[in-house]
């Protein structure tokens, strides 16, 4: 983590330093103990396919945690977060062996509000898909 | 099956939820997050926070449990089997901490028909056992498929 940014120093159109995640099955099976979400289209292949899935996807959840990183990272503070929303636009299909995914985020800072806050847009990554959709932080630097 | 629109609006009992560091520590690495102010006590107060800090998504460990109240209530008629997570949203008066006693309540703010699916939007607001506001999550849930076919189509009102 940075040390806080401070809101001097940003303007809109600022680039967040991008991230890299690679997620197999097992993450998928962690994420689910900790956060209670064991809902077998994140665990169970044939379920999986049988609701009309083309494999094991990632919790929702899991990806909107892996993006949220962009902007704690750049603003070097866990708590400067005020607002934070996404839509899931298409899932993150894990299939079972040693590649898995892969989620990239982007972020740029969109707009400079009140208070000393900013709003950063993201951008996530699976597979050449948009995974999720209107992915916007509303973070309050120093 | 359709969803109950009456139920819009209905307000369901708080969850206790007491948050303990091991459980912050433990979502914390399942997604990854390995700074030390997510695991360490030192780190998060020289940091200038009261203890470790949950994670930004964190809160979904208690909406969760608030909206399974929901998607639970026989009067609401969810075939959760249907159901896909449409959207996520968080605002935060402050980070939760570890130590913290909180309390978080269910209120459906949404039941709508989108075409043959429906939309169910469930807000939660988290507060101390002191009463103090620490954030609010609104979940949308899409229920493919369950929207009442329009009347006279010849249809059984069978999901498709």
């Amino acid at each position: 983590m940075s040390p806080r940014r401070e809101v001097a120093q940003v303007a809109p159109g600022d680039a967040l330093p991008p991230v890299h995640h690679e997620i197999q099955r097992p993450d998928l099976v962690k994420y689910a103990g900790a956060s209670g979400d064991f809902n077998p289209i994140h665990w169970n292949e044939k379920f999986a396919k049988e609701v009309g899935l083309p494999d094991v996807i990632a919790h929702g959840m899991f990806t909107m945690a892996e993006a949220i990183r962009v902007v704690t990272d750049w603003a070097g503070d866990p708590g400067a977060v005020v607002e934070y929303g996404v839509r899931f636009t298409k899932p993150v299909v894990v299939p079972n062996d040693d590649e898995g995914a892969t989620i990239e985020v982007s972020g740029k800072v969109a707009v400079k509000l009140d208070d000393n806050t900013v709003r950063v847009d993201l951008v996530a990554m699976s597979a050449g898909q948009k995974v999720l959709g209107m992915s916007r932080a509303v973070v309050r630097l120093a | 099956m359709p969803l109950n629109r009456a139920l819009l609006g209905k307000e369901y009992p708080p969850v206790r939820y007491e948050v303990g560091r091991e459980k912050l520590r433990e979502f914390a690495e399942s997604v990854g997050e390995t700074d030390p102010i997510y695991h360490d006590e030192e780190a998060a107060r020289a940091a200038g926070h009261p203890d470790i800090p949950a994670v930004p998504t964190f809160p979904i460990v208690l909406t969760r449990r608030v909206g399974q109240k929901v998607y639970d209530d026989p009067e609401l008629g969810l075939d959760y089997s249907r159901v896909v997570h449409g959207e996520q949203e968080f605002s935060y008066h402050r980070p939760i901490f570890a130590g913290d006693r909180l309390l978080a309540a269910g209120r459906v703010v949404a039941v709508e028909v989108k075409g043959r699916h429906e939309l169910l939007a469930v807000e939660t607001r988290v507060i101390t056992e002191t009463g103090e506001p620490v954030c609010s999550a609104v979940v949308t849930l899409i229920a493919r498929g369950t929207a009442q076919p329009p009347a006279g189509d010849g249809t059984s009102g069978a999901p498709a």
